[in-house]
This record gives C-alpha cells, sequence and structure tokens, in this order.
C-alpha cells in the first residue's frame, strides 16, 4: 500500500499531501500507481464486486436501523413498515436481503478462483487467511442478520444454530452453560435478539478492518494472475487505473444489472416463505433450512451421527480452507497447467453444490431410485466423505504427482506467443 | 504522420473523449438517482403523514372552554370564546402589541380560537386563562397571552401559531 | 477450460434439475392449478375490479375470522377508491377510544389512519371460537404460502395460486381410506389434506357491488389478489421502477462495455510490446 511515485498535480493537492499522503495512498492502491498483471481475467473481477456489496450492505443496513426496532414485540412489525410506510423502504430492504445473498455469491466465485489459480499459494498465505476470515466473519453477521426480521425462519434457525454450541458439553452443565451465556436467558429470545442486533452492527465495521487488511496483504506480493506465475518483467505488469478501473467499472454496472433483477422482479427468491410469519416460540416450522449459503455445512453436520462430531466436522470443513496452502505441495501454482488438479477442483465444486441441494432435503427423503433407494442422509455422508477426502488424499497427492503442463518463461511471453498464433 | 492521418487521428481521439465524457455523464446520473431514495427515507413515512392532519368535532366544546388535542406532536388550544371575549379580543386590536395582528385575521369564525399551544419563547405549553391579560401565560419565563393568543407581556417574541385549518362543516375542523 | 467449464456445469444443472423434477412430480397425488394474474410478470399491474371486489369477499366472508392487522384503510386509495370514500369505508368500523367518566369504554369512528380491526382480542379467543384452530392473519400470506424455485421455476409454487386452491378445492366427503379428524374437512391443497376451516365459499354467496356473477372460483381469484396487494403493496412501484432501472444500467453496461474496450486497445494482444 502506498506509494511514493505519486507527485500531486495541483498546489492544493500538495499542500495537502505532505501534511496526509492519502492521495497518494488511493494511487497506489486502486490507481495508476498499483501495477497489475496484464493478464487479468474475468474471474478476477470479484474482488471488486465483493467490496461494493460489503458497501451496499452498510449503506442500506445503517439505513434500516434508522427505522428497525430491535424488540421481540416489535421487530416483525417495524420491519413491515419499513415494507408498507417509508419512502423506498421496500427497495432498501429488499436490496438488503439480496444483498447478502449477492455478497454471497460473489464471495464464493472470489475464492473458487483463488482456489483454481492457486492465489493461496505462497507468497499469499496470509493474504489468504484474511479472506477467510472475512468470509467467517460473513457468515456470523449474515446469521445474525437473518435473525432480526424475526420471522419464524428467523427464530428457529437462531434456536438450531445456537443449540450447536450446546454440544460442547464435556462436563456436566457445560453445553448448558454456553446456551445460557450466548441466549441471555433459557431459550432464544429479547435479550438475544437485542445483541444479535448489536452484533450485526459491529461486524461489518470489523470486516471492512479486515478487507483493508486484505488488500494491504495483496499489494505487497501483487497480485496473482491466471497463469500463476510471477510477474516481474515490466512488459508484465499494466496500471491499475486506467485498465483495471474501466475492466472493474464495466463489471460492476453488469452485475447491478443482475442483483436489480432480483431486488425488482424476484425479490423473494433467495428468502424463505415462512418468515412472513412472525416467530412463535410455540410451533416449529415443517422443516427447518438455513439461507442458502449455509447448505453445504449445514448437510455435513446432518450426516453425522454424533451431535459434537457433527458440529466439529462442520467447523472443519471450513476451517480446513486454513491449511490448504500446505495441502497442496505443487510448486506450480495455475490449475492451467495441473490437468488433473483441475478435474478434481471441478469435481469438488459440483460436490459442494450438491451438498448445498441436500441440505435443502429431509434427511429420510429418497433421492435416487437404486436398490432399496438412496435417501438424502446416505448421498449427504458420501458428499461428505468426498468433501474431506478432496482436501485430506486427493489435494496433498495429486499436487505432489501428477504430470504438469510446460509453464510459459513470462506473461509477456505469453501474450506474445498468443499474438503469434494469432 | 502525413496530414491525413493526424485528421484521423484526431477524429479518433475526439470520439473517444466524448465516449469517456457520455460514459462519466451517464453514470453520475445513475449515482445521484441512486442515492436519492437513501435521502428519501428520511421523510415522514405514509402512517406519519397519515396523521398529518386531523379532524375535531366542535359540537362537544361549549362556550367559554378551551380543549387540548394533540397535533403532530404537539398541543393546540381550541377555545370556544365567549361574544364579551370576542369583544375584548377585537376592541385589543389596537393596544400596544408586540407582535401586532388583528384578531380578525387570528380566528377565521370568531367564536372559535385555534392555535398551536407552543409558547413562542422557549417552547413550554402555556396555562389557560391565567395571567395578566385573560388569556394564557407561559410559566417557565412568564409570558402573558391575551385572549387573541397574542403576546403581551414578558420575553416571547411572537403571537401563538394559528395553524393552517379549514370548517368542513358548522360542527367540524380540520387542522392540518 | 471454458469448454470443461461449461460441460461441468451443464451436468451439475441437469443433475439437480432431474433430481427436483423427479421429486415434485412425485410428491403429491394432487397437482395445484395455475391461474392467469394479471399482477404476474414483469410487467404486471393489479387487476383493480379485483382488488375491490376482493376487498368485498374479505369483508362480508373472511373477516368474520381472520385479522389484517398490517393494513390501515389509508392504503385502501391503491384499491381505486378516492380519499373520500376511504374516510367513509373506515367510518364503518368502531374503535376504542379510552375510557368516558364513569369507566365504560369510549367508542369513536374509524378514520383512514386506523388498521383494519381483528375479529378476535386474543389468539385465545380465536381459537375458541374455532374449535381449537387458529385463523391466519391475512396481511402477509401471499407472500407466506408461496414458495418459490430459482433453479427449476416450473416447481414454484405462488400464494395466489396456494389461496385459490384452498377455497376451490374442498371435497364434501373424504376419500376412501382417508379417516378425518373431528370437525375437520378434506382439502385437496392444504398440507396433509384436512383443515378446520369449513368451506367459506359457494356460488352466489354475496352480490358484487360491480354485478359480477359471483361464482365460487370468482370470489377465490379476487381475494387472493386483494391478499397479494395486501402482502406486497409495494409490488407495481417495484416493477416499474425495476424496469426503468434495468434499461438505465444496460445502457451504462454498453457504454463501458466500450470504454473498456477503448482503454484496453493500446495494450491488448501486446500492442505495447512490440
Amino acid at each position: 500500500m502506498g506509494s511514493s511515485s505519486y507527485e500531486p498535480k495541483s498546489k492544493a493537492a500538495k499542500w495537502f499531501e505532505e501534511r496526509l499522503p492519502i492521495l497518494g495512498l488511493i494511487h497506489g492502491t486502486l490507481g495508476a500507481g498499483y501495477n497489475a498483471p496484464r493478464n487479468l481475467n474475468y474471474w478476477w473481477n470479484f474482488g471488486s464486486l465483493a467490496g461494493f456489496m460489503l458497501v451496499v450492505q452498510i449503506v442500506t443496513g445503517i439505513i434500516l436501523v434508522m427505522h428497525y426496532t430491535p424488540h421481540v414485540d416489535m421487530a416483525f412489525r417495524s420491519v413491515e413498515h419499513i415494507m408498507r410506510d417509508v419512502n423506498y423502504g421496500w427497495l432498501l430492504r429488499y436490496s438488503h436481503a439480496n444483498g447478502a445473498s449477492m455478497f454471497f455469491v460473489v464471495v464464493y466465485i472470489h475464492i473458487l478462483r483463488g482456489m483454481y489459480f492457486g492465489s493461496y499459494k505462497s507468497p499469499c498465505e496470509v493474504l489468504w487467511f484474511l479472506g477467510l476470515v472475512i468470509y467467517l466473519l460473513m457468515m456470523a453477521t449474515g446469521f445474525m442478520g437473518y435473525v432480526l426480521p424475526w420471522g419464524q425462519m428467523s427464530f428457529w434457525g437462531a434456536t438450531v444454530i445456537t443449540n450447536l454450541f450446546g454440544a460442547f458439553d464435556f462436563y456436566d452443565g457445560m453445553g448448558e452453560s454456553i446456551l445460557h451465556l450466548l441466549w441471555g436467558g433459557f431459550s432464544v429470545d429479547n435479550p438475544t435478539l437485542q445483541r444479535f442486533f448489536s452484533l450485526h452492527f459491529l461486524l461489518p465495521f470489523v470486516l471492512v478492518g479486515v478487507v483493508i487488511l486484505h488488500i494491504w496483504a495483496l499489494h505487497l506480493p501483487g497480485s496473482n494472475n491466471p497463469l500463476g506465475i510471477d510477474a516481474k518483467g515490466p512488459g508484465d505488469k499494466i496500471p491499475f487505473h486506467p485498465y483495471y478501473t474501466a475492466k472493474d467499472a464495466f463489471g460492476l454496472s453488469f452485475f447491478i444489472v443482475i442483483f436489480a433483477a432480483f431486488i425488482f422482479y424476484m425479490p423473494n427468491i433467495m428468502g424463505h416463505p415462512d418468515n412472513y410469519i412472525e416467530a412463535n416460540p410455540m410451533v416449529t416450522p415443517a422443516h427447518i433450512v438455513p439461507e442458502w449459503y449455509y447448505l453445504p455445512f449445514y448437510t455435513i453436520l446432518k450426516a453425522l451421527p454424533d451431535k459434537l462430531l457433527g458440529v466439529i466436522a462442520m467447523f472443519a470443513s471450513i476451517l480446513i480452507f486454513f491449511v490448504l496452502p500446505w495441502l497442496d505441495g505443487s510448486k506450480i501454482r495455475s490449475a492451467k497447467f495441473r490437468p488433473a488438479t483441475a478435474f478434481f477442483f471441478w469435481l469438488f465444486l459440483v460436490n459442494a453444490l450438491f451438498l448445498g441441494y441436500l441440505g435443502t432435503k429431509s434427511p429420510d427423503e429418497i433421492l435416487i431410485n437404486i436398490g432399496g433407494g438412496l435417501d438424502a442422509l446416505t448421498l449427504g455422508r458420501i458428499s461428505t466423505v468426498f468433501y474431506f477426502s478432496y482436501f485430506f488424499v486427493i489435494v496433498p497427492l495429486v499436487s505432489r504427482m501428477e504430470t504438469t503442463k510446460p509453464v510459459p518463461t513470462s506473461i509477456a511471453q505469453s501474450v506474445l506467443d498468443a499474438r503469434k498464433e494469432g | 504522420m502525413t496530414t491525413n492521418d493526424r485528421i484521423e487521428h484526431e477524429e479518433e481521439v475526439t470520439r473517444r473523449n466524448f465516449l469517456y465524457v457520455a460514459t462519466g455523464v451517464v453514470g453520475a446520473v445513475g449515482v445521484a438517482s441512486a442515492a436519492w431514495p437513501l435521502v428519501d427515507q428520511m421523510n415522514p413515512s405514509a402512517d406519519v403523514l397519515a396523521l398529518s392532519s386531523v379532524e375535531v368535532d366542535l359540537s362537544a366544546i361549549p362556550k367559554g372552554q378551551t380543549v387540548k388535542i394533540l397535533w403532530r406532536g404537539k398541543p393546540v388550544f381550541i377555545r370556544h370564546r365567549t361574544a364579551d371575549e370576542i369583544t375584548r379580543a377585537v376592541s385589543e386590536n389596537t393596544a400596544d402589541l408586540k407582535d401586532p395582528e388583528n384578531d380578525e385575521l387570528r380566528a377565521e369564525r370568531p367564536e372559535w380560537l385555534i392555535m398551536i399551544g407552543v409558547c413562542t419563547h422557549l417552547g413550554c405549553v402555556p396555562l389557560d386563562q391565567r395571567g395578566d391579560f385573560g388569556g394564557w401565560f407561559c410559566p417557565c419565563h412568564g409570558s402573558h397571552y391575551d385572549i387573541s393568543g397574542r403576546i403581551r407581556k414578558g420575553p416571547a417574541p411572537r403571537n401563538l401559531e394559528v395553524p393552517k385549518y379549514a370548517f368542513l362543516n358548522d360542527t367540524t375542523v380540520k387542522i392540518g | 477450460m471454458m469448454k470443461l467449464f461449461k460441460n461441468i456445469g451443464l451436468t451439475a444443472m441437469i443433475v439437480i434439475g432431474g433430481i427436483s423434477f423427479a421429486n415434485a412430480s412425485g410428491d403429491s397425488a394432487y397437482v395445484l392449478k395455475k391461474n392467469d394474474w394479471p399482477h404476474a410478470g414483469p410487467f404486471g399491474s393489479f387487476d383493480k375490479g379485483a382488488l375491490q371486489r376482493g376487498l368485498q369477499v374479505y369483508k362480508e366472508v373472511c373477516s368474520a375470522c381472520h385479522s389484517l392487522n398490517l393494513v390501515a384503510f389509508r392504503e385502501l386509495t391503491a384499491l381505486g377508491y378516492t380519499a373520500d370514500e376511504v374516510k367513509a369505508f373506515a367510518g364503518e368500523y368502531e374503535f376504542v377510544a379510552g375510557l368516558d367518566d364513569e369507566g365504560e369504554e369510549k367508542f369513536r369512528k374509524g378514520l383512514p389512519q386506523d388498521y383494519f380491526p381483528a375479529p378476535f382480542v386474543s389468539e385465545e379467543e380465536a381459537r375458541d371460537a374455532n374449535s381449537g384452530a387458529l385463523p391466519p392473519d391475512f396481511s402477509l400470506l401471499g407472500k407466506s404460502r408461496e414458495h418459490l424455485s430459482l433453479f427449476t421455476p416450473w416447481n414454484s409454487v405462488y400464494g395466489e395460486d396456494y389461496i385459490v386452491g384452498i377455497l376451490t378445492t374442498y371435497h364434501e366427503e373424504a376419500p376412501h381410506g382417508v379417516e378425518l379428524a373431528e370437525g375437520m374437512n378434506f382439502n385437496e391443497t392444504f398440507t396433509g389434506n384436512q383443515i378446520a376451516m369449513m368451506p367459506p365459499l359457494s356460488d352466489d354467496l354475496l352480490e358484487y357491488a360491480d354485478g359480477t356473477k359471483a361464482t365460487t372460483l370468482q370470489m377465490a381469484q379476487d381475494v387472493a389478489t386483494f391478499m397479494y396487494w395486501a402482502a406486497e403493496p409495494k409490488m407495481e412501484e417495484r416493477k416499474r421502477m425495476g424496469l426503468k432501472v434495468i434499461l438505465f444500467m444496460t445502457l451504462l453496461t454498453i457504454m463501458l462495455y466500450f470504454v473498456n474496450k477503448s482503454v484496453w486497445r493500446k495494450v491488448k494482444n501486446g500492442n505495447d510490446l512490440v
């Protein structure tokens, strides 16, 4: 971050820069002062899109707080007050609710891009960690935000998820003590709602802080690229501005069209209809489903027969990403030159989507009619085994054993080679 | 570079600059349009606006009585004035007034005096039928108002404010 | 790489789509009928006649048991009524206005800013009057009975269709082999097929103010339209604004596409390297 090469053009800018070199900081991070590899493809747009979504969520969120009441007796009604009475309230709430989904879509693609092109590998491990911390914070923030409208799914989702922590029952009464601490009572109730509200407000600003660290950690080694080789020569890089500002602006504009399609034409498709019923501690919905972005982990939770093991497996399935840089022993970053790695990556993705799909099903539902019929639970177990074996078996072995394709000597060279080929 | 080349090059630069400026303008319009909902949401919402006017049934207020109602979060005094009070109010049009205003302008129908019950000094609610002028008296800093709600003595700078109102019929008035 | 991506993406979609399709077709013996709604689709707007008739059905039939807590009379102008008509409509209701000098409840006429009054003061009273079942509030039913599917839209169940389904698929007698619980009625659409609500509609149950013939289906569709409006009163505003936003953003996207292309021309294909 930062760049000493920045020279203010106007006198006023120069005066200001001497006192606070913030213009140089911006110039060096998002301007012409930062040089990025010239060959970044559109998968590299998702970082800036994630940043945009964070801003959208914070802005709409702060506005919703102006009209929302965090109390069990009034929360549901105040959300409907926003939807019905507040000027453009429906727009702000639908933007915030769908914005959460969009934020996750964008971040998932961003993570998968990192996996495919080996962006987690040396010297970018800390950058990768910070990204995972952002993701974990997003999960926590999203979960607590979903509780705030105080609908049936809010209440029962909160009940199920907080109860997970009761699994840590290592000595008598410990699990229960943890739960009482989380709830501020003996069940999910007003104290729970109010603390979730407080944290849901706080965490996005923590996120902003980690995002700044994430960008800092990105700019020290510099961006990875589709070839996965270091950008060294002057011909390998181009200034971030105007090239990637233009490309990001185009990508953002296109993305907003899709975002708008959800807000204006299918605003409730990502949500659960039961959340339009006010929370009722006496009636449980037929089946409780978390928001789509948690579904794969929810299936892993359900796949294990023991509650504690299920919870541990669920946390492990996310935390395992932290050791990915060491599980992968290949010297080459990009899967472009690692055909077997690429193949298993796509298999991993399909499996993850399938895990997500299974998350919406009841465990005893028969999904495939072979033999006695395969139910969702059995399929979930098979998928879970594959999920973990991808990390513990496939990646370590394949990365060390596979035959790789020849890697270009430099980015500039690969561009020139492609030019020659026409 | 031949002359032709240069002209072509300049044309291209012009075209490019036009595209950049046009895109910038469209983008700015987009940002401004997106900002409007973020600002407008702070304006009074539909349920608040629905309470911005209130209809009052006057038939239940006897002569010589003041009724206090709540309108837009503030008290409104509705006084059914007696003939004596009206005469007094009109006769004092020529008195030494701090904020000169004729009683005819303050009461559309002389028997009904309708005004916001908030002292123009610092916002306290004046007391009914007290003070040196047979009108209202604000206990906070001692402002005296007459039977037309005009400031006669004390620190208040202006007369009690008259809200917008309209008589829907002889017994119903709509305030706001 | 793109080809591989396409292949795998396609496979995944076929697998997931195929599974859910197979699922849906085997779910229930009864198929929910889909209706044509003028307010569906990106350009849809509410049929004002249907909304007004639906309000009449709600007022004369449903409101005996079902509340509409979140809707205020003032909002009825969206149904095509004038402010004065809404005032008159609100005036037909009575509200408690505190206590009089003897401690008895005082009443006043309803005002546009009032909300539809609930038929029962408490859940207990509501259950007591309905043999233990609680008639749900109508305000959000149009959305809370909806099941939308992004990837398999043909499996989506729309709230309005569900409401019409409930109102029109009663059986006078339960099918052979089905044991109805005490006080229950057989309904194709309701989960579990046993519903406490008696069939609320029958042909010519009421006389429409606009002269439309009040068949059961007509009343069901009208009240479903009204209920969807009650659940999503800003739908028309939303769709109108959406059209403008999407057209505008498409224009901006096209312009930015050319800006991006023009910016990159200098370095495209290594133009700067040779």
